[in-house]
């Protein structure tokens, strides 16, 4: 067994808001081995970037984390004082975002950007620096590296920007990346581009990946194990074939059957009906059950635990409930069926 | 939802749109005098028909000119060379006053409807505007077309009364494709009009739209990005590339037999929700050229993977290379 290289336990993220504290991740536990990707998924506000912006300490201003642990390498991160976190970032732990404009100054040239992380978290002259920094644009696939780090991010296109905030992400060797909704923003051709990269740096490098998509074709592209989100709550985890192959949640066999299948244009697509609840809106027992068409009594009125298999596939749904429970690994009770 | 059935072939139904050598260009003004020093070819000398009751997709990358072609059919942009036929009468030179009639015919539906919408206004009160400036109904009779157009596209009487910001965003496309068939028209171009949407919500929404096609035997242009969504909804599709049309078919052609070596890299590119479609990609090198500056020859030369020098210098020419699929390609 692969050691964890990240464990969150038992999240609970909330904000205050004019209707009261939220709750936007909901008692949300997983982890993430060295040398492997977990991919969230899920649609729209479902929780994905909040859970991963709890791991990092990057909340916004009225969010916080209610309960629960983050575990990096085993030591706990969640206390950690904002200047401790942000030696952790860019050093240990790196992130990349949907839209790299938003992540790249745009005023300081690609060079400068690419250069602090090293003079921050290692101790490199300029000219290593340099260097180094020309190295990391090679290894994205950028051509012309030299001329690239005198240019400013505008200049470049969003494939390319992209490739640079992955570069910046990766000058420390960080044990950990986060990347959240890296391609959305791009075009399918330059998407396959960059997850190639990401998947090879991966191999390369031994790092963890944490990637946050909507899009289930990304995910099986990239994941090794797959954890699906709903309305704040972990739905559904297991490894990638399995959740492919065997998904369990109705809210998964949804998704994948809203997408249409390129290759088969026989398949039959059907839509979920309705759509996402807001944080406000209160639902009793589970929270899919609004939506889900094998609803019976019991989900009306009694939230499902989260039920386990042989291969440690887990679905948070009454319909396994010939499972058994999942034991709750943080302080060793069942989760309560409540 | 069954995989949606095919409307006959093209060559039985009446054509509704022909489009004939139509460009566009937005030329670049610079410079302390302002003049006029390029053009963005956005859109160059395409030629194709829409017939009546069917769906063309038009795909391709981002910056490509799927949208400047829609906006151009509509009249929202000038032409700058061609012809435009709608229901057998050309249309891109008709003045303000005779260009009315095809207002009502010609509907869009765009990617964000709430920026379409007006936030501080009822979205009845919205419906019923399109009602008064088209039609002479009286407003109780305005009042019961909105809501008939509310049920029509599965949407609850009370949201008369209700604001924009009130709705999820699946519901809001549907007041957008409210308004856009409420003055019943032939033709709608969609330009990106599900892919802000949740997958779960997407699906609906492709589902009225059908069912909307055939109610009322509507033909739509539906520009998308998302290939799975085109052939799954689509009977014939237009590849673009840099402003040119490089492949045209039906879906069943352009997505099992396609010619042209930028469908196959695109094909190619869809990452396949299920872990058996692993498998080696074609890989495109490169971006997307500047199409202020566009490459010689073969506009897909710099990025293709089969080039030959005949692509540098010679433009392929669009090419029926079996009925009704075109591909300009030297190598197709
Ligand atoms: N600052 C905030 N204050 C209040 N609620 C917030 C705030 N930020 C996010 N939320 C809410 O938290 C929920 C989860 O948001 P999150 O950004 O994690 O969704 P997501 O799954 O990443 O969605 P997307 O796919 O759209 O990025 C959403 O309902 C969102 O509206
Ligand atoms: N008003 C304008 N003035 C100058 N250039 C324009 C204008 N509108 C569009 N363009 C340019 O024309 C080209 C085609 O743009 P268009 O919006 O049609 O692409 P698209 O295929 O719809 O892309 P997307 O998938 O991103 O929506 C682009 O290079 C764009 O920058
Ligand atoms: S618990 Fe019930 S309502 Fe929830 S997903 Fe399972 S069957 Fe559907
Ligand atoms: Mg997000
Ligand atoms: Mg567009």
């Amino acid at each position: 067994m692969q050691e964890a290289l990240l464990e969150v336990k038992n999240l609970v993220t909330s904000f205050r808001t004019a209707d009261g504290t939220l709750q936007a991740v909901k008692d949300v536990s997983f982890e993430v081995k060295k040398g492997e990707t977990l991919c969230i998924v899920g649609e729209s506000g479902c929780g994905k970037s909040i859970t991963s912006l709890s791991v990092i300490g990057l909340l916004p201003q009225n969010g916080s984390i209610e309960s629960g642990e983050v575990l990096l390498e085993g030591k706990p991160i969640q206390d950690l004082s904002h200047e401790e976190m942000r030696r952790l970032r860019g050093n240990r732990i790196s992130m990349i975002f949907q839209e790299p404009m938003t992540a790249l100054n745009p005023v300081l040239t690609i060079g400068y950007q690419l250069r602090e992380p090293l003079l921050l978290h290692r101790n490199v002259s300029k000219k290593e620096a340099t260097v180094k920094a020309i190295e990391l644009l090679k290894q994205v696939g950028i051509p012309y590296p030299e001329k690239r780090l005198k240019q400013y991010p505008h200049e470049l296109s969003g494939g390319m920007r992209q490739r640079v905030m992955i570069a910046i992400a990766l000058a420390c060797h960080p044990g950990l990346l986060i990347a959240d909704e890296p391609t959305t923003a791009l075009d399918v051709t330059i998407q396959a581009q960059i997850l190639d990269l990401i998947n090879d740096l991966k191999e390369e490098l031994g790092m963890g990946v944490l990637m946050i998509t909507h899009d289930m074709g990304v995910v099986a592209e990239v994941a090794d194990r797959v954890m699906v989100m709903y309305a704040g709550k972990k739905v559904e985890e297991g490894t990638v074939e399995e959740v492919f192959g065997n998904p369990k949640h109705p809210y998964t066999k949804g998704l994948l059957n809203s997408v249409p299948n390129i290759d088969d244009p026989e398949f039959e697509l059907e839509a979920i009906p309705g759509s996402m609840p807001g944080l406000n809106e209160e639902i009793s027992g589970c929270r899919f059950h609004p939506r889900c068409q094998f609803a019976m009594d019991k989900c009306k009125v009694l939230d499902p635990p989260e039920f386990i298999d042989r291969n440690g596939h887990t679905a948070k749904c009454w319909l396994h409930e010939d499972e058994e429970v999942k034991a709750d690994e943080s302080n060793g009770t069942v989760t309560a069926t409540v | 939802m069954k995989a949606m059935e095919q409307s006959p072939p093209p060559s039985e139904s009446k054509v509704l749109l022909e489009l004939n050598g139509v460009r566009k260009y937005f030329p670049i003004k610079g410079g302390v005098l302002k003049r006029v020093q390029g053009n963005v070819k956005a859109v160059e000398s395409i030629s194709l028909k829409v017939f009546e009751g069917e769906s063309l997709g038009v795909v391709g990358e981002s910056g490509c000119g799927k949208s400047t072609l829609g906006r151009t059919i509509l009249g929202l942009e000038e032409l700058t060379d061609g012809k435009i036929i709608f229901n057998d009468q050309e249309i891109q030179d008709l003045k303000k006053k005779e260009k009315k009639k095809f207002v009502k015919e010609m509907q869009m539906i765009f990617q964000d409807p709430y920026a379409s919408l007006n936030p501080r206004q009822r979205v009845g009160h919205a419906l019923d505007e399109v009602f008064r400036m088209h039609t002479k109904l009286p407003a109780d009779e305005r009042r019961m077309a909105v809501v008939d157009l509310l049920k029509e596209v599965g949407l609850k009487e009370e949201s008369y009364d209700r604001y924009p910001h009130e709705f999820s965003g699946g519901q809001r496309q549907r007041i957008g494709i409210a308004r856009a068939i409420a003055l019943n028209p032939q033709f709608i171009i969609c330009d990106e009009a599900v892919s802000a949407l949740d997958v779960s919500v997407q699906a609906q929404v492709l589902k009225l739209l059908k069912t909307l096609q055939r109610k009322y035997n509507l033909s739509y242009l539906f520009i998308s990005h998302d290939l799975g969504v085109v052939q799954y909804f689509c009977d014939r599709v237009l590849v673009m590339y840099l402003g040119n049309a490089v492949e045209m078919g039906t879906v069943k052609d352009i997505f099992k037999h396609p010619l042209h070596p930028y469908t196959q890299a695109l094909l190619s590119a869809i990452p396949r929700p299920s872990v058996h479609g692993r498998k080696e990609r074609i890989r495109l090198t490169g971006d997307m050229p500047n199409p202020a500056d566009p490459p010689s020859g073969c506009p897909f030369h710099t990025r293709c993977p089969i080039a030959q020098d005949v692509c540098v210098t010679d433009k392929p020419a669009w090419v029926e290379h079996r009925e009704n699929h075109f591909a300009a390609c030297h190598f197709a």
